[in-house]
């Protein structure tokens, strides 16, 4: 039996500015990962990945990460996913001061 | 200080021109992140978790007040108003914007600064004593060597593609404050026989994956044997290194691979080819850089207001008696200024505070500030009937903590708060213990005790050679904290050994405290350390306070 495949979002960071951003299904690059396209199978993440990796000009590194589905959107699922959302725990710097201002 | 000569002057700008180059071509597409990565690491420039960092070198830790204003100008001009020291004595920007780099880079320029090989398989910045040039133990000021090394180093065409990164460090003194044993190579000045100052010339050492304590190579080199011999070890390396593989490509492994009788013929055949292919050069050379670091001119005044002020003043006491050091000059001392307030950040400075440690330096302290390994800022030189002054000043800026030394003077590396490598995060577990220590005002009766933090397996936050090292892990998708205990990273050396499982991220302030409330239970006295406690009774009283006397957890 196969094992049930565990959803992705695309995220890279933006190369200007360094920040974290993500792939949405709409083909913007949004700063919220709760604005992710949740990708449910592994060919799609494939032709995602390789879309967003096309865009040169505009991001770095990008590589897919295990997301699953809130009752906002994609949430990240590991621990370091969850820290790129926000930003440092240390100070209210990142997105956790950044968004509150959009 | 050093200053740049015309040549060194010529090579930065020329650098920063060819980097804002190099960014604006990435910026239009004409170069790819592939061809670009290498460039922007060269020149310091790394992409971490939230940002661009921008690593800057501060050479043998040695800063001048119009070097650390500029600083605090980049601070607030381009990044967020803050800088982080690190444990190689660098500085790093965690805000910067790519576009911005070339105005960065120019901004250091104007004050002889750069990020060149912060980054990248060559020699990094070269790390000294931070008491160098003042402390009361030492045979010679080590930073004109330090500097001729900068110097021979920076930007060697041989050396540029080493197998591996290459770090070297160097002390003047006995006493090793530069960790010399953790590093690639380490330096240590002795005296031979006759009483002639040389160099403990030990290779090797190194922490990440696999720790290591460096061997000693050449008991005794001769000053002047010191460039012909670190290139001689360089060269050996070079040919030797693993290549194949990134684990194995350290110099400590290759003296491992290789063997100790081995490498060490190897180098002094080398030596020998080297030695007369120096002319002389190096040795003019030196003796001109040996002028830029002549020793102040210290003042002739009374101490009496310091001694009056020490028995009136509790406050003014305390911090005294941990962050004062002994001067070589009877009358003055050595400042450590903690940048590790309770509950703040280990190693970072706020810009007003960058720009007050330099005001207190050009007022007080003959314009020299040192950043130290392990994350605070030196004055150097300050005569005592200045301390309560300098005291005072800090005391306003945030910056009198009197804790140098102590359980909450902890190096924490960035960890995954910001770095992109981190497999746990290290800084708010620095800030907990702290606080928890700082609430139990438990940490003066504890006296002097190292802990280090690192946020992942490269040990940038030097665990190993702790006295209480934790090492943050990323367990199944959890964070998970392994302790090692009785490292050391002074001239008696040793690697912590590992406690067993570890510890939840809710579990690890409390495991620290059961260590600690062990150790006050077994030691002889209150003179006796934790290293020395350690050492005299072992693991047992420790690793039953960890996991009950049966140690019956499960291993992680």
């Amino acid at each position: 039996m196969s094992r049930k495949y565990i959803p992705k979002v695309v995220t890279a960071n933006d190369l200007r500015l360094g920040d974290v951003v993500y792939l949405t299904a709409d083909d913007r690059w949004t700063r919220l990962h709760s604005e992710a396209e949740l990708i449910e199978d592994e060919e799609r993440a494939q032709l995602r990945l390789a879309h967003a990796a096309a865009q040169k000009t505009v991001i770095v590194g990008p590589y897919l990460a295990d997301a699953k589905l809130g009752p906002n959107g994609p949430e990240p699922i590991h621990f370091r996913e969850a820290f790129r959302t926000r930003g440092p725990s240390n100070y209210a710097h990142g997105k956790q001061a950044d968004l509150n201002n959009v | 200080m050093y200053d740049y000569s015309d040549f060194d002057e010529a090579f930065v700008r020329a650098r920063v021109a060819q980097f804002s180059d190099q960014v604006s071509r990435r910026l239009d597409g004409s170069l790819t992140e592939d061809e670009f990565r290498p460039l922007r690491l060269m020149n310091g420039l790394y992409l971490q978790l939230h940002a661009y960092m921008l690593r800057v070198a501060i050479p043998y830790g040695t800063l001048s007040p119009r070097q650390m204003r500029q600083l605090a100008l980049i601070a607030d001009t381009w990044d967020k108003g803050y800088g982080h020291f690190t444990t190689r004595q660098n500085i790093q920007f965690n805000w910067p914007k790519l576009p911005d780099v070339p105005a960065i880079l120019t901004a250091l320029a104007d004050v002889q600064m750069h990020a060149i090989q912060t980054s990248g398989n060559c020699v990094r910045n070269v790390t000294a004593d931070h008491f160098a040039g003042a402390a009361a133990d030492e045979i010679e000021d080590p930073r004109p060597y330090a500097e001729l090394l900068r110097q021979w180093s920076s930007d060697h065409p041989e050396f540029q593609f080493l197998p591996r990164k290459f770090k070297i460090a160097i002390t003047g003194s006995p006493h090793d404050r530069a960790v010399t044993k953790a590093h690639d190579i380490g330096l240590r000045m002795v005296r031979n026989a006759a009483g002639e100052p040389g160099f403990e010339v030990m290779v090797g050492g190194g922490l990440g994956r696999t720790p290591m304590i460096a061997f000693t190579v050449r008991e005794f080199l001769p000053v002047a044997d010191l460039l012909p011999y670190v290139e001689a070890v360089l060269s050996v390396y070079n040919i030797l290194g693993r290549r194949d593989n990134k684990y194995k490509a350290r110099i400590k492994i290759t003296v491992h691979e290789t063997g100790r009788e081995e490498i060490s013929r190897m180098i002094e055949e080398r030596f020998v080819e080297m030695r007369p292919q120096f002319g002389g050069a190096d040795q003019a050379l030196l003796a001109d850089i040996r002028a830029a670091f002549a020793a102040p001119a210290f003042r002739t005044a009374p101490v009496d207001s310091y001694d009056a002020f020490y028995k009136a003043d509790p406050v003014f006491r305390a911090w005294a008696d941990t962050n004062l050091a002994q001067h070589r000059n009877d009358q003055y001392a050595i400042v450590t200024i903690s940048v590790k307030a309770h509950g703040e950040t280990p190693g970072d400075a706020t810009s007003d505070q960058m720009r007050l440690m330099a005001d207190l330096a050009e007022k007080y302290g003959h314009s020299d500030l040192r950043i130290s390994h392990e994350q605070n800022v030196i004055l150097p030189h300050v005569h005592k009937s200045d301390l309560p002054a300098v005291h005072a000043a800090l005391v306003q800026a945030g910056l009198g903590t009197a804790n140098v030394g102590l359980i909450s003077d902890i190096i924490a590396c960035p960890g995954m708060d910001y770095c992109a490598l981190a497999t746990a995060r290290s800084i708010p577990v620095a800030q907990e213990i702290a606080l928890r220590f700082d609430e139990l005002k438990l940490e003066h009766e504890i006296g002097p005790l190292k802990i280090k933090i690192s946020g992942c397996i490269n040990a940038c936050g030097h665990h190993h050679v702790g006295h209480i090292g934790i090492l943050g892990l990323d367990r199944a998708g959890v964070e998970n904290y392994q302790i090692t205990l009785g490292g050391d990273g002074t001239e008696t050396a040793s690697i912590g050994e590992k406690t067993g499982p570890g510890f939840a991220y809710d579990e690890i302030v409390p495991a620290i405290e059961r260590i600690i409330r062990a150790y006050l239970e077994v030691r002889s006295e209150p003179s006796e350390t934790f290293l020395d406690t350690y050492r005299r009774v072992g693991f047992a009283p420790f690793k039953s306070a960890l996991y009950g006397v049966e140690g019956g957890r499960d291993a992680a």
